[in-house]
C-alpha cells in the first residue's frame, strides 16, 4: 500500500508530505505516525507541508488527529509550511486547527520542538 | 463561450483528480493563487460529497467567458438518496456522516456563486462558480 516516508532524527520523526494526498493515503500516515511515536519512542514529530497546495477539511482533521493522538503518547507536534493561499482558505473554509502547533519553516519548526521538549535529564531546554 | 470537461468520481483517486484539474483550469482563466486554492479545495469537498453520501457521480468543469469576465463553473452530480433538509445540510457542523460538516457550507463560502438542486431518492445537483477577481 502507498505510504508517506517517515525518517528519524534522533527522538524526532520527521514527514514532509509532497504528494498530493488522497484520504486514505491521510489516514496510513496518521496510523503510521502513532505507531512510529511508541515504536521508536519519539517526543516530538515535524510534518512539513510546504509541498501542498491545499488542505481541505479532510486533510485538516487528519492533521488535527495525529496532533492529538501523538500528545495523547506523549510527543509534540509541529505542522511547517503552510502555504498563505491555503491558510486564508482553511480559515474561511472554517478550519481553525485547534490542536496543532505550526511554524513558519522546517529550522524554526525544529527549534520550537526542542524548546518544547524536556532534555534527557529532565531539564527544559531553552538554548534555541 | 463555455468548454466543458467531465471526470468520474467514484474512487478516492478520483477526488484528486477533480482538485488537479480544477487548478490546471483555474490557472488558465487567470484566477490568482488564492482564489485558485479557493476553488481547488471547494471542488475536493464537493468531490468528496459526491463519493460518500450520493455513492458516486461526476463533475462538469466549464471555464466561463461572460461579458469580459472569466471564471470556472464546477457542477457536481450524483444519483444518491438526495438531501431531504438542504437548509439543515447547509449549517455549518451539520453532518449525516463523519465529516466535520464543514463540506457544503465551507463551499459556499469559498465560492461566488453556489446552487444546490436535491430530491430525496433522485440524486443530488451542486454548482459552484469562481469568477477571476
Amino acid at each position: 500500500m502507498e505510504r508517506i516516508p517517515i525518517l528519524k532524527q534522533g527522538d524526532l520523526l520527521l514527514v514532509s508530505v509532497q504528494v498530493d494526498m488522497h484520504d486514505q493515503l491521510a489516514l496510513n500516515l496518521q496510523d503510521d505516525l502513532t505507531q512510529r511515536i511508541v515504536r521508536d519512542n519519539a517526543r516530538g514529530v515535524l510534518i512539513d507541508i510546504s509541498a501542498l497546495d491545499m488542505v481541505d477539511s479532510f486533510i485538516g482533521r487528519v492533521l488535527d488527529n495525529i496532533a492529538t493522538m501523538s500528545r495523547i503518547l506523549d510527543a509534540e507536534t509541529v505542522v511547517v509550511g503552510i502555504q498563505p493561499a491555503v491558510a486564508i482558505t482553511l480559515v474561511e473554509l472554517g478550519i481553525t486547527l485547534p490542536n496543532i502547533r505550526t511554524a513558519l519553516n522546517i529550522e524554526s519548526g525544529i527549534a520550537l520542538l526542542r524548546r518544547l521538549l524536556p532534555t534527557p535529564d529532565g531539564d527544559a531546554d531553552d538554548q534555541s | 463561450m463555455t468548454k466543458a470537461d467531465t471526470l468520474p468520481i467514484h474512487t478516492e483517486e478520483d477526488i484528486v483528480r477533480v482538485r488537479q484539474m480544477t487548478r490546471s483550469l483555474a490557472q488558465q482563466s487567470g484566477l490568482n493563487l488564492v482564489d485558485q486554492t479557493k476553488i481547488v479545495t471547494a471542488a475536493s469537498e464537493l468531490a468528496r460529497n459526491t463519493l460518500v453520501y450520493g455513492g458516486g457521480g461526476h463533475v462538469i468543469l466549464e471555464r466561463l467567458q461572460d461579458a469580459g469576465r472569466a471564471g470556472l463553473r464546477l457542477t457536481f452530480e450524483d444519483q444518491g438518496p438526495g438531501i431531504a433538509d438542504i437548509e439543515l445540510a447547509l449549517r455549518d457542523g451539520y453532518t449525516s456522516g463523519k465529516g466535520l460538516g464543514l463540506g457544503l457550507s465551507g463551499a459556499k463560502r469559498l465560492s461566488n456563486e453556489f446552487h444546490i438542486d436535491s430530491r430525496v431518492g433522485e440524486g443530488t445537483t451542486v454548482s459552484i462558480i469562481k469568477w477571476k477577481s
